[in-house]
């Protein structure tokens, strides 16, 4: 009888996603018993925090598990820690939103944490089942959340239509791997890779490729396969669109480039006509919508697809600048958008979302805080210096000018002009337009309005210092 | 002390000094508490006063005998891309660092009064506006020149949009979409020259004086130089693209008024000079037809929509499109005299028409209106506002003896080099210039006073005649002794001429080698 071998494990390699998913555990475990939100939000937090000190010690480490398809790089661990900021910073905001939600606490940050341990595989997955099985555990976890708020009609809409069109997306994936494992016979990364130098199979494999880009364009909301992330966006809990715009889309990013990038290199010139395409289409199409939006989370959602645009440019680009161009780009995206949401959050309260641009008027004087961190995210996406919008425009359009893709970077900048239309019309409401002066008492928000400073102090860090990002950024990339 | 010793010394922080007090001060004023309106006007005060005197240090401290960049500081910022925190002046951009702080205490001063809502934030906004506008005129790298063009942006438009007039929101979006378009293609430009260097094997680098040395082809010239002027003449503005200008000079307040027309329109031509004409020399000679045609038409368009103007603020600002256009004739003379006289009338434009600025403000305060035919026979009630006013206007059509007829004496006298055409018809713009000007002072303060409520009016408080005084001694001193200006502007001045000169012979001699490249195209 044959004996089933089991590969040799490297466990420092799996100790990101294993810790985490541990985390994940015991939280829903723990909101069985445990009652007090806050609490349950502080043990999310502090083990988020350990997760990310554990990641952080890893740096410099790189190895290949489970047979060479789980890979601890620089690429790996640049993105788990992005998640893992991220994931709490998104905790701090539901340590106040979910006061008077109904919300049940534990379920909400276990789902959370699964989420981010899904995508911790997904930014280590060298293989494309991995890859796939990454992105479920994500989905089905933000599934899950966006429809979180179970007494709000809205919500129950945003997760029932984000689950059925994900769905699709999903299958497109699996058709594609298949076809791409038709092609070449291999599912790891670098065995697709030397299989394609190649050229087997042609059709084969650039249906797959094509499918798979589907695939990805449908989970970071590239043009056309964003159709339903304003509705999704707007309906589900705000922390949830902030983790959806931030999270979830970096790490359809993470596996988007570590297998185009890396993996069908080789065929740029196949898929980079299309994304070429792709990326017009995406940035153009979100800032023109956007532009026509009075509900602020709505266009904060367009501004995620047009964002979502802007590092397609990179992927374009591709290359080490392109690459690391992308990378740098969702970092300074992450804590902008944070942020925006951030203050959408700030500014609703429990049966009153606030999202309307009227909603905003005179805020600025009204909340100070609010209105300079809401300043600086608009800016900051607007793409003017000196916060993180700007200098990661300036990486992806350097990117794509020395690759000669001129025309793109034209419509790129073009695009950044059109933008100001919208992210201006937040602060015309904020500043320009007079509002209530006194709106009584407002609710204090220690946990949000904390958020919501570090996402503007970040935003100012990357924008001022870039150098030690950008130096990541690239050793990340390089990494692969 | 060190800060005076020859240029080139990298300890040299003077100019840092100057360019981040007003950031300093604005944040202070920032953490002010509400209630110290009266501290945080002072505090403003004080700061840009203090700017003020240390930029009087660089002219103390510099040497009017080179065209080397003065004052320089170098440090590295983000050096993988070879993007440096790099300063330095020479006698093109010492006077418009001057202008810049000499005037600033002044708009700050002035709105003591004028500025009653919100305080705190519109002091916060001029001081950062005074960082974006020196840094701009300092900056070596074009990373940082870029960064500071964009930056000074922001303040400008809340200060628009949050104390200007009726249209207030309208003026301010436009003037943020119509800069911030222009100014990204200019980026895209800029991404490209840089690779462009590097492609010739040089390692990366934003420092302006290596990039002046690249080789590009005529065709590349032409697209990089098209995307240049494109943002420099929006900000100039020159004829097609000025139609921001009205708006945003009459729903800013005054303070936004002045600042906007005698400093950031100065950046347009200050650019131009700077790097698109000695970065694209080639494509600049192309262009430089088309550009001297659109010059002779601002200046006689502006001064005739100015003549019509019922609105004292839009006569204004309609004069600043025609004044500029001399500058930009100036410049584009490509010889000396002209060029000199170009960056004599940037500065001329800028005391005359920010005294007008203010002149109009002060008018407004007290009565509330800004038409001509609310006015007439001021004169009487109002004899030193009179007096002030007329020496402005004087000042402003070029009158002998003041600062202005020296600019445009020199400017005339260049274009007249490079184009009598354009010279002929630019005079005609200073005939109109006399016309609208003169007709608006006499509608305006002779005559018998056909308002009784214009007999109660004010005359000029103390506060008021300190924010004048400076200016028009200024004109008076510019007018009368120009000599210790045009000598520090003169070895700049050639320098760049020479640099476009000697590039042009090198694309000559690439073209003369038989290299298969298309003659230039300006546009």
């Amino acid at each position: 009888m044959e004996r089933l071998l089991l590969p040799a494990i490297d466990w420092l390699a799996v100790l990101p996603v294993g810790l985490t998913a541990l985390l994940g555990f015991v939280l829903l475990a723990l909101g069985l018993f445990a009652d007090d939100d806050e609490t349950l939000g502080w043990i999310t937090l502090i083990g988020l925090a350990v997760c990310a000190v554990v990641t952080a010690c890893l740096a410099g480490q790189k190895s290949m598990t489970f047979a060479g398809t789980f890979a601890l790089d620089g690429y790996a661990l640049f993105f788990d820690l992005l998640f893992l900021v991220a994931g709490m910073v998104v905790v701090l905001m539901s340590m106040t939103y979910l006061e008077g939600t109904g919300i049940p606490a534990g379920d909400y940050y276990g789902l959370l944490v699964f989420a981010l341990a899904g995508m911790i595989v997904m930014a280590s997955a060298n293989d494309l089942i991995l890859v796939f099985l990454g992105l479920e555990i994500m989905s089905i976890s933000v599934y899950v959340l966006a429809g979180a708020w179970r007494t709000q009609l809205r919500s129950n809409e945003a997760a029932m239509k984000y689950f059925l069109l994900g769905a699709f997306a999903t299958g497109f994936l699996l058709y594609g791997i298949a076809l791409v494992y038709g092609a070449t016979g291999a599912f790891r990364l670098d065995l697709i890779a030397a299989a394609a130098a190649g050229a087997p199979h042609r059709a084969l494999m650039v249906a797959g490729v094509a499918m798979l880009l589907v695939a990805f364009g449908f989970k970071v909301a590239a043009v056309p396969f964003h159709m339903w992330t304003p509705d999704v966006y707007e309906g589900a809990p705000t922390t949830i669109t902030a983790l959806m715009a931030v999270a979830v889309k970096a790490a359809g990013f993470a596996a988007f480039v570590r297998v185009f990038l890396h993996a069908f290199a080789g065929l740029h010139a196949d898929w980079g006509m299309l994304l070429w395409v792709m990326a017009a289409l995406t940035m153009t199409v979100g800032n023109v919508l956007a532009l026509v939006q009075r509900n602020v989370k709505r266009m904060l959602a367009y501004s995620s697809i047009a964002h979502a645009g802007y590092i397609l440019v990179a992927l374009v680009a591709s290359g080490a600048a392109g690459g690391a161009a992308a990378l740098y780009h969702l970092l300074a995206y992450s804590f902008m958008t944070l942020g925006a949401f951030g203050v959408v959050a700030a500014l609703g309260s429990v049966g009153e979302p606030n999202e309307m641009l009227d909603d905003y008027a005179g805020v600025g004087f009204r909340r100070p805080l609010l209105g300079v961190t809401m300043a600086i995210f608009m800016l900051s996406l607007t793409g003017i210096p000196p916060f993180a919008g700007f200098t990661g425009k300036f990486y992806i359009f350097t990117a794509a000018i020395r690759d000669g893709y001129y025309v793109l970077a034209v419509i790129g900048v073009l695009n950044s002009a059109i933008s100001a239309g919208y992210y201006i019309r937040v602060l015309i409401a904020m500043y320009l337009t007079p509002g209530a002066e006194e709106s009584g008492r407002v609710a204090r928000q220690p946990y949000l309005v904390t958020s919501i400073v570090f996402s503007a102090v970040m935003t100012v860090l990357i924008g001022v210092f870039p150098a030690l990002w950008m130096q990541l950024a690239r050793l990340g990339f390089l990494s692969l | 002390m060190s800060a005076f010793e020859p240029a080139g010394g990298s300890g040299n922080v003077l100019l840092s000094l100057v360019v981040w007090t007003p950031m300093i001060g604005a944040f202070l004023v920032l953490l002010l508490p509400r209630e110290q309106v009266d501290g945080a006007r002072r505090a403003a005060f004080v700061f840009s006063l203090i700017t003020f005197l240390l930029s009087l240090g660089l002219w103390a401290g510099f040497r009017p005998n080179t065209a080397e960049f003065q004052f320089l500081e170098q440090h590295p910022w983000i050096p993988e891309w070879g993007i440096q925190y790099l300063l330095g002046i020479d006698g093109v951009s010492l006077f418009l660092v001057l202008l810049t702080t000499f005037l600033t205490p002044l708009v700050i001063l002035f709105s003591f009064d004028g500025v009653q809502k919100r305080v705190k934030e519109y002091f916060f906004f001029m001081l950062a506006l005074e960082t974006g506008l020196v840094g701009t005129f300092v900056a070596l790298d074009l990373f940082l020149f870029y960064v500071f063009w964009e930056l000074m942006l922001v303040p400008m438009y809340f200060i628009i949009g949050i104390w200007g007039g009726q249209r207030r929101i309208y003026a301010s979006i436009k003037f943020l979409i119509y800069t911030l378009t222009a100014s990204l293609l200019m980026l895209l430009a800029i991404l490209y020259l840089v690779g462009a260097h590097a492609r010739a094997g040089a390692p990366t680098t934003f420092d302006v004086r290596l990039l002046y040395d690249v080789a590009l082809s005529p065709a590349e010239q032409g697209w990089l130089f098209a995307a240049f002027a494109v943002a420099f003449a929006v900000k100039v503005p020159m004829f097609p693209l000025h139609t921001w200008l009205p708006d945003a000079h009459v729903e800013a307040p005054t303070g936004g008024s002045v600042i906007l027309a005698s400093v950031m329109l100065k950046l347009g031509t200050y650019g131009f000079l700077r790097f698109a004409m000695p970065l694209f020399p080639t494509a600049m000679a192309a262009a430089t037809p088309f550009i001297l045609a659109l010059a002779v038409v601002g200046i006689v368009y502006g001064a005739m929509v100015a003549m019509v103007q019922p609105d004292l603020k839009k006569l204004v600002a309609y004069s600043s499109v025609s004044h500029l256009g001399f500058v930009m004739l100036g410049l584009f003379a490509l010889n000396p005299m002209g060029i000199q006289g170009a960056i004599y009338q940037m500065l001329n434009h800028g005391l005359s028409t920010g005294a007008l600025f203010l002149l109009v403000g002060m008018i407004y305060e007290r009565r509330h209106t800004r038409l001509i035919s609310d006015f007439g026979g001021l004169w009487k009630p109002l004899p030193r506002y009179a007096a002030v006013f007329m020496v402005v206007t004087l000042s402003s059509i070029g009158l002998p003896g003041l600062n202005g007829f020296v600019g445009e004496f020199l400017i005339l006298l260049g274009a007249f080099g490079q184009s009598r055409l354009a010279a002929v018809l630019a005079s005609s713009g200073l005939i109109l210039g006399a016309v609208y000007m003169l007709w608006m002072f006499q509608r305006v303060f002779f005559g018998p006073v056909r308002h009784e409520e214009n007999m109660a009016l004010a005359d000029l408080r103390p506060r008021e005649v300190a924010v004048l005084a400076p200016v028009v001694a200024m004109i008076v001193v510019m007018g009368v002794y120009p000599k210790p200006f045009l000598e520090v502007m003169e070895p700049s001045v050639k320098a760049i001429i020479a640099r476009m000169e000697k590039q042009q012979a090198r694309a000559v001699a690439i073209d003369g080698q038989g290299a298969a490249t298309k003659p230039a195209r300006g546009v």
